[in-house]
């Protein structure tokens, strides 16, 4: 009850923040819509008792890269942004992705649960490891290092990248 | 007792404890700046200005609630908001103390303990930067904004080495709960994550202090603020209770900061050294000394009203150290008078170091959070994670 509950809660705030983050013609509007997205999808995080992708979705997202949004964004002429033509005259691009998601949802909830095949630990396994965050760290490190590692050198490449771009000088 | 009348119990001691507290360390900080200066500090309300908190309070309150025309409704009202709420949440995870019976109920000082709740306090300490920056950008004011994209562009950076700080002595205690953190710091200071062997985090303890430092936008650190260049930085458009909110959020994040040091570095509720060496005994001592200190001055008055006052608060002293003797009471008040011991002593570092350094310049901030506290924490936690495999 308290489950369904918190679920609805947190299930609104991310699409009500994402349709803000979508409409509002104000960029910093947008933005604080997309925070309170990126919130409720923390929460449900939660909900599914993964508290560590809670807490870390919350540093990084919310308090990280989310401030240095916004810190652009502020920097800009919002005025001068808002009277710009937008790029929502696409009715027929957007009306094909929309009709193609709907089908794959439709074709999802027609063949129910079963459609899915996802690793389910018991809730006993999991606070017997430890709790979630060593599990994940266990599971980062040991089965999917390689991804990691590739994954890092990736974000190490692109901060070389950004700083040879920004750079005139080096 | 019942599990919810006992946690709204302790929410509203903690609640009252802590404004308190915040209302308190700013007049500690008048007056201590105050003798840094060789002034007097607040002197005129109440003895010794001790009523000054509660003045300013009513002050406060009762100035005039001016919002600017030409500001961002919504935004500008939420941003104090905001501020103060992230500031005050963190404190529901710090554990202060053992385990305690209230009324036969046996329960953790603490208002919950979560198993993330290092994790916990570092996400809501990091979404109290919008407070500052949209603060900031709301109030449609070029001094403000300012003051808000320094004050977001420091927190992002500075908290780039408390978290690399934070990891090494995790490493020691392997546990992400704040209570069990505590726990593996048991015994005397020796075994402090501070000294700890096989890696004593002496480095990241300092590291740690001047993120914090930062993080707090406090002197040597307080560039949003500098009023040389920027007015009043990110608040220079609001008055009364929303200033005042603005001002509670700095001083809540800075209780935060000295206890996260207590309890990561400096063992949390556990005493300076063993009770089997007597460190049950050091609480009274001290008030026992205060305590005769002042009735020893109040026989041998300066001023007329020192013959009456000074015996009265020798008096109490007296009391609170024979309090610390009743085994009833010991078992909750020892801990408590640890932590709070170890917390005050940075509070007072934080204004200590106000009264003596200047500010840094902004190049100079960035350039020390990247080149120089950055690769210090990292080699830290290098350091520290190869001599855990290896012992």
């Amino acid at each position: 009850m308290m489950d369904a509950l918190f679920f609805y809660l947190f299930a609104t705030l991310v699409l009500g923040g994402a349709i803000l983050t979508v409409t509002r013609r104000n960029a910093v509007h947008s933005a604080i819509s997309l925070i309170v997205s990126l919130i409720g999808v923390a929460g449900l995080y939660l909900l599914q008792q993964a508290e560590f992708l809670f807490a870390v979705q919350i540093v990084l997202y919310v308090g990280g890269i989310m401030v240095l949004f916004l810190f652009v964004i502020m920097l800009v002429n919002l005025d001068q942004a808002a009277k710009q033509r937008r790029f929502n005259r696409q009715w027929w691009i957007a009306l094909l992705c929309v009709t193609a998601v709907g089908v794959e949802i439709a074709y999802f909830v027609r063949k129910g649960a079963s459609a899915f095949s996802m690793a389910r630990p018991p809730v006993a396994a999991v606070a017997n490891a430890g709790g979630n965050t060593e599990q994940i760290a266990d599971v980062l490190f040991r089965q999917y290092l390689l991804p990691f590692e590739i994954a890092s050198v990736l974000l190490l490449v692109a901060v070389v990248g950004s700083v040879v771009m920004a750079k005139k000088r080096i | 007792m019942n599990f919810f009348l006992l946690s709204v119990l302790k929410a509203a001691v903690v609640a009252f404890v802590l404004l308190t507290t915040l209302a308190y360390l700013q007049w500690v900080e008048r007056k201590v700046i105050a003798h840094i200066q060789v002034r007097m500090g607040p002197y005129r309300v109440g003895p010794h200005g001790l009523l000054q908190p509660l003045a300013d309070v009513i002050k406060l309150i009762t100035k005039e609630e001016l919002i600017p025309p030409h500001v961002n409704k919504f935004m500008y009202l939420l941003a104090p908001f905001l501020a103060v709420t992230m500031a005050l949440v963190s404190i529901s995870v710090i554990p202060f103390g053992t385990e305690i019976h209230v009324f036969g109920t046996p329960t953790w000082m603490q208002l919950t303990d979560l198993n993330v709740g290092l994790l916990f306090i570092l996400a809501v300490s990091s979404m109290g930067v919008y407070g500052i920056a949209l603060g900031g950008w709301a109030s449609n004011n070029k001094y403000s904004l300012l003051g808000g994209l320094r004050s977001s562009a420091q927190m992002i950076s500075y908290e780039l080495p408390l978290s690399i700080a934070i990891a090494s002595p995790l490493l020691l205690v392997n546990t992400l709960s704040l209570r069990e953190i505590v726990q593996a710091q048991t015994g005397s200071i020796i075994h402090w994550n501070i000294l700890r062997w096989p890696a004593p985090q002496i480095v990241s303890f300092l590291v740690f202090l001047i993120a914090g430092f930062a993080e707090t936008n406090r002197v040597p650190f307080d560039l949003p603020e500098a009023e040389n260049e920027l007015v009043a930085g990110f608040h220079t458009e609001y008055s009364s209770m929303k200033f005042a909110a603005f001002f509670m959020a700095e001083y809540a994040n800075m209780v935060t900061v000295s206890c996260m040091t207590a309890i990561l570095f400096l063992g949390g509720w556990q005493p300076l050294f063993s009770p089997a060496w007597g460190s049950n005994f050091v609480p009274t001592l001290i008030f026992t000394a205060g305590g005769l200190i002042a009735i020893y001055h109040g026989l041998n008055p300066a001023r007329k009203l020192d013959r009456i006052t000074l015996p009265v608060t020798g008096v109490v002293f007296l009391l609170v150290g024979a309090l610390f003797l009743v085994p009833a009471a010991q078992n909750a008040l020892i801990p408590l008078f640890w932590f709070a011991a170890k917390v005050g002593a940075v509070l007072f570092l934080y204004i200590w170091v106000r009264g003596t350094l200047p500010r840094f310049r902004y190049d100079q901030l960035m350039r020390f959070a990247w080149k120089v506290l950055f690769p210090v924490a990292l080699a830290n936690l290098l350091v520290t994670g190869l001599v855990v495999a290896l012992w």
